[in-house]
């Protein structure tokens, strides 16, 4: 039979760590995540991983599969392990729970570091708001909305990896997004929230988030924005 | 001000700066493969300098934005590669922008002031 070679991450925060070599029998269509359910269900029932609905529309089965942050449900064996071998860890930039799980926290508090919560202007008594398909700020949401919250995009960036407090280009994407809902009314808070070392200042302009992002998504366009909008709000001191 | 105020506003600043830096380039570079192509001797080159307002206002403009431009920069390396924050390093940064901005300026009317000869 046709075998692939793997290699999973094993282990968490504490000793014995490292890589375990798995041989897996290979399948038409295989996914990385059809490999990761293999080796649990056939192999090692110990082996804890993430995943929810194996079609692309939870995100919580991003791994790093031959050193690059990937959904594994949406990445088929034969287009990244064309030699026969797979090497998956946990993604990057994130502390390990245990073998292939991270702990999402750090990710998700940035989030709501760089204010990230919707902050209604109208109450339900109020008529809805009009907000045109084809107006501009409308458009800069559509091309950004879409972010799952994977995490492909923090375990790909640099920046966080060597800034602990970099808020991240998927937390400051959702700020982006919000910065341009007209119906928003915190965003003089959210645009301090998201400037300075920690935030949107930080960021190289790799474009690796934009590189990785499963979903299509630009985060180093949205941060590119934030930066040009904090810097008029520090002109007319709504940032003070 | 704020830290992220400043932060914001050393972004404009380093944008501005490297816009006039990316014109400011491409002319002093088109100028001296021009003069050294053309023959032209450092008598010749400072014949035509010396004692030009339009050679002056652009140099001086250049070292100008080259002062604002560079120290930012700067900052923000050491920021990130020592971990260093805050007045002391904000302080460093101002002298060398007025180090790189006096040594320019010196340059600049070294070539542009005095006698032609």
């Amino acid at each position: 039979m046709n075998m692939l070679s793997v290699r999973v991450w094993r282990g968490g925060g504490a000793a014995d760590r490292g890589f375990v070599a798995y041989d897996v029998p290979r399948q038409p269509a295989q996914t990385v995540l059809d490999v990761v359910t293999h080796i649990q269900r056939c192999i090692d029932p110990t082996l804890a991983y993430r995943f929810a609905c194996r079609v692309g529309m939870c995100g919580s089965c991003a791994m790093t599969v031959n050193g690059r942050a990937r959904w594994t449900c949406r990445t088929h064996v034969e287009a990244v392990a064309g030699d026969g071998r797979l090497e998956i860890a946990p993604l990057a930039n994130l502390p390990v729970i245990r073998d292939l799980v991270t702990d999402m926290r750090e990710f998700f508090d940035k989030w709501a570091r760089a204010k990230g919560q919707f902050v209604p202007t109208a109450t339900r008594k109020d008529e809805f708001a009009t907000v045109l398909p084809a107006a501009k700020e409308r458009l800069a949401v559509d091309a950004a909305i879409e972010c799952i919250g994977c995490g492909v995009c923090y375990a790909s960036c640099d920046v966080v990896g060597w800034n602990r407090d970099y808020l991240g280009p998927a937390a400051l994407n959702r700020a982006w997004t919000l910065v341009n809902d007209v119906r928003d009314g915190a965003n003089a808070e959210r645009l301090a929230a998201v400037a300075g070392d920690a935030g949107c200042h930080a960021c190289h302009t790799h474009q690796s988030c934009t590189d990785r992002c499963p979903k299509g998504l630009a985060p180093t366009a949205s941060i590119a924005g934030l930066k040009r909008k904090t810097a008029l709000a520090a002109l007319t001191g709504a940032i003070p | 001000m704020s830290a992220r105020r400043t932060q914001s506003l050393l972004w404009l600043a380093q944008r501005t700066s490297a816009g006039v830096l990316a014109l400011c380039v491409v002319v002093h570079l088109v100028t001296m493969i021009i003069a050294v192509r053309g023959g032209l001797t450092a008598a010749e080159i400072l014949g035509r300098t010396r004692g030009s307002f339009a050679w002056a206002a652009f140099y001086s403009v250049f070292v100008l934005a080259v002062a604002i431009h560079a120290p930012i920069g700067v900052r923000a390396i050491v920021a990130e590669t020592r971990g260093a924050h805050g007045r002391g390093i904000d302080a460093a940064m101002l002298a060398f922008a007025v180090l790189l901005l006096a040594l320019g300026l010196r340059a600049v009317a070294a070539v542009t002031m005095g006698p032609a000869s």
